[in-house]
């Protein structure tokens, strides 16, 4: 055997060990960071940690017609939201950050923002992600009523970038 | 669960890492990996030694996948949700160790004084048995849990186990430590199989005691004094670990031994006070009996200068056992270098007595020079790790204690026996897990790699979806096109 081929040998092998050592540490990760994460630079999409690889595929489908509805909306060009911004009403400021959970509205206690208004309903409204990764609000039943932009919801609607959402006194709305 | 996170009930932001999917695939993967690299290995010593490949090589491969296959669809079958890197990882050890035996085999010098020749076959066998151990493991232990009704049982045969080596006619001492008993032809270290068995009783016994042993104490200087009578179970340990040191004459399972109990009672309680006595305790004892008995004085001796007991068993007429054992492993790490001279390259027949168990490690320190050990030395960092991280995850507090015990038992036995062999601490008896030749050592590191696999099955099974998901997924409104 040449000594050439041996040498190769050796740091090829050294070379498919540390391989091995690194993806085993790449197997990890995923597990360390518990969920799966979504690439926002890459994919252009929210974080969406609960969804499988199955859903992702479907994700990655469905961009053109959340496009165009953001191109409607006229705002921030192709990016998703990543947070919610109370612009009106007492929690004027307050943020909360997309990560794929459901979001609820309302006076409960165990709302995600808890509305301190007294024209809100106890369970207001939620906004969740739908299977394409659109975030979408739904009226839950309310006395008074949620209102995108300016109509009353009857439908669960997707929400456009900007597009205010009117809960009695209080307005957010999805941001980049 | 994906579909079930949207539930409109629940606010989901807290869902971890639970319904992470079972990651079988990617244990089938990296098992494939695990089992080409020894392939790789075994044709690059064939190449190196004899210039062609190995007539073997076919039929090694082949007995390496198949009994990583069944341990694959056993653990799909019986333990779908496992940890998909504790297989992998230790069948990657298991076979980059049964490659360095067949090497050893290979070498004339250690054929002529029969510590090597035809062992990878037997350690093949041993890894048989291992995985037969293993699978038995899986499918009979269906919920870690029911170990904890033997609590006391383990204690009795742990110390069974442990006396073995000490009872006349049975008790085998080879080189000095009396860790192994001889039956027959066979000879089998029953201090493997203790610590799992130990670690059970460690983990039953805590799991009750833990809050007497953290909650009355007092504070002194930061730390938290336990009283008096609480240091009962520590000082019986430490006692039962000193006599172990001084009749079997064996560092390493007394280190493993107490240490191990250390590392549970400190997860337990949450105070590190008692890793300071630990440490203190285990130092005080280390010393005291190195100062009288004969042979853990030559093996410290050996430790604090090798370069003597190298030039004492090269003098003639010297009373006394001298080594040079030591010193030959240091010179093959240092001749391996940073990336070694390349597997069946290096002269590690040198080390002689227990080149293939004991000091197996500065075969690969020569041959794969630091990088490959440092490689070896993180694989072993990972297993622990996902030990830990299985402890992390359980929900059960006897399989969080049981996890750690295992892997902290892992973890103190390679580090025993790398720090022995490169120098760092005295000598022992004990061998690499996976890597060294020895039927014991094997079998007992598969079980003891089922039960973590186990316990993180259940730890990484997804909860029981709550009863209100089916109606959730009803009210999933359909979004309008």
């Amino acid at each position: 055997m040449s000594e050439l081929t041996l040498t190769v040998m050796r740091l090829g092998f050294l070379a498919v060990l540390w391989l091995f050592v690194i993806v085993a540490v790449q197997v990890i990760r995923s597990d360390l960071f518990g969920t799966r994460v979504t690439q926002r630079g890459s994919r252009r999409e929210a974080a969406r940690p609960q969804q499988t690889g199955r859903q992702q595929t479907r994700q990655q489908a469905a961009p053109p017609p959340q496009r165009g509805q953001q191109g409607g909306g006229g705002r921030r060009g192709r990016n998703a939201p990543t947070k919610l911004v109370v612009t009106e009403g007492t929690l004027t400021g307050t943020t909360v950050a997309l990560q794929g959970q459901t979001i609820t509205l309302g006076r409960a206690h165990d709302s995600t923002i808890v509305l301190d208004d007294d024209y809100a309903s106890s369970r207001h409204a939620r906004i969740y992600p739908d299977r394409d990764g659109q975030w979408i609000i739904e009226d839950l039943g309310s006395t008074n009523g949620t209102y995108l932009d300016r109509s009353r919801l009857t439908t669960p609607t997707p929400i456009p970038l900007g597009a205010p959402i009117r809960i009695g006194k209080t307005a957010i709305e999805l941001r980049k | 669960m994906s579909s079930t996170t949207n539930s409109p009930t629940h606010h989901t932001s807290t869902i971890g890492a639970i319904g992470a999917p079972s990651r079988r695939n990617t244990e089938l993967a990296l098992l494939v990996f695990a089992v080409a690299i020894p392939v790789f290995a075994y044709a690059n010593v064939g190449l190196a030694i004899d210039g062609q490949v190995p007539a073997g090589l076919l039929s090694y491969g082949l007995g390496l996948g198949l009994l990583a296959g069944v341990a694959h669809l056993v653990v799909r079958k019986f333990a779908p949700y496992a940890d998909p890197l504790l297989l992998p990882l230790a069948t990657l050890l298991n076979g980059l160790g049964l490659v360095c035996i067949w090497r050893l085999d290979q070498s004339k010098l250690l054929q002529q004084i029969h510590v090597a020749g035809g062992k990878a076959t037997n350690q093949l066998i041993y890894t048989a048995m291992g995985i037969a151990l293993f699978v038995a493991v899986l499918i009979f232990l269906k919920d870690h849990r029911t170990l904890q009704r033997y609590t006391y049982i383990s204690m009795v045969a742990a110390l069974f186990l442990l006396l073995l080596p000490l009872v006349p006619g049975l008790g085998a001492d080879v080189y000095g430590a009396k860790i192994w008993i001889s039956i027959g032809s066979f000879t089998i270290q029953p201090g493997e199989f203790a610590k799992i068995v130990l670690a059970v009783f460690f983990a039953g016994y805590l799991m009750v005691k833990r809050d007497a042993l953290a909650l009355a104490s007092r504070r002194f200087m930061g730390m938290y004094l336990p009283r008096g009578r609480d240091l009962g179970p520590i000082l019986v340990v430490w006692a039962i670990s000193i006599l172990i040191l001084v009749f079997e004459t064996d560092l390493g399972t007394s280190l493993l031994f107490f240490g191990m109990f250390v590392i549970m009672l400190y997860v337990a309680t949450e105070r590190t006070s008692w890793i300071v006595f630990g440490l203190l305790m285990s130092v005080a004892g280390a010393i005291g009996v190195a100062s009288f008995e004969p042979h853990i004085k030559v093996r410290v001796q050996a430790w604090l200068d090798p370069m003597r007991e190298y030039t004492l068993s090269r003098t003639p007429g010297v009373p006394g056992i001298h080594s040079d054992q030591l010193q030959q492993a240091l010179w093959a790490f240092g001749s391996g270098g940073t990336l070694g001279t390349g597997w069946g390259q290096g002269h590690s027949e040198l080390i002689r007595f227990a080149a293939n168990s004991d000091f197996i490690l500065a075969t690969f320190g020569e041959e794969l020079g630091l990088a490959g050990v440092m490689a070896i030395l993180l694989i072993y960092g990972l297993i622990v790790e996902r030990g830990v991280r299985t402890a992390l995850a359980a929900r059960d507090p006897f399989g969080k204690l049981l996890a750690i015990g295992l892997s902290g038992a892992f973890a103190l036995q390679v580090f025993v026996v790398a720090g022995g062999v490169m120098g760092l601490i005295p000598l022992t008896g004990m061998t690499m897990p996976f890597l060294a030749y020895g039927g014991s050592s094997v079998i007992a590191n598969w079980a003891l790699i089922g039960v973590l696999i186990r316990i993180s099955d259940t730890a990484r099974r997804p909860a029981p979806a709550p009863a209100a998901n089916p109606d959730a997924e009803m009210t999933q409104v359909v979004r309008p096109s």
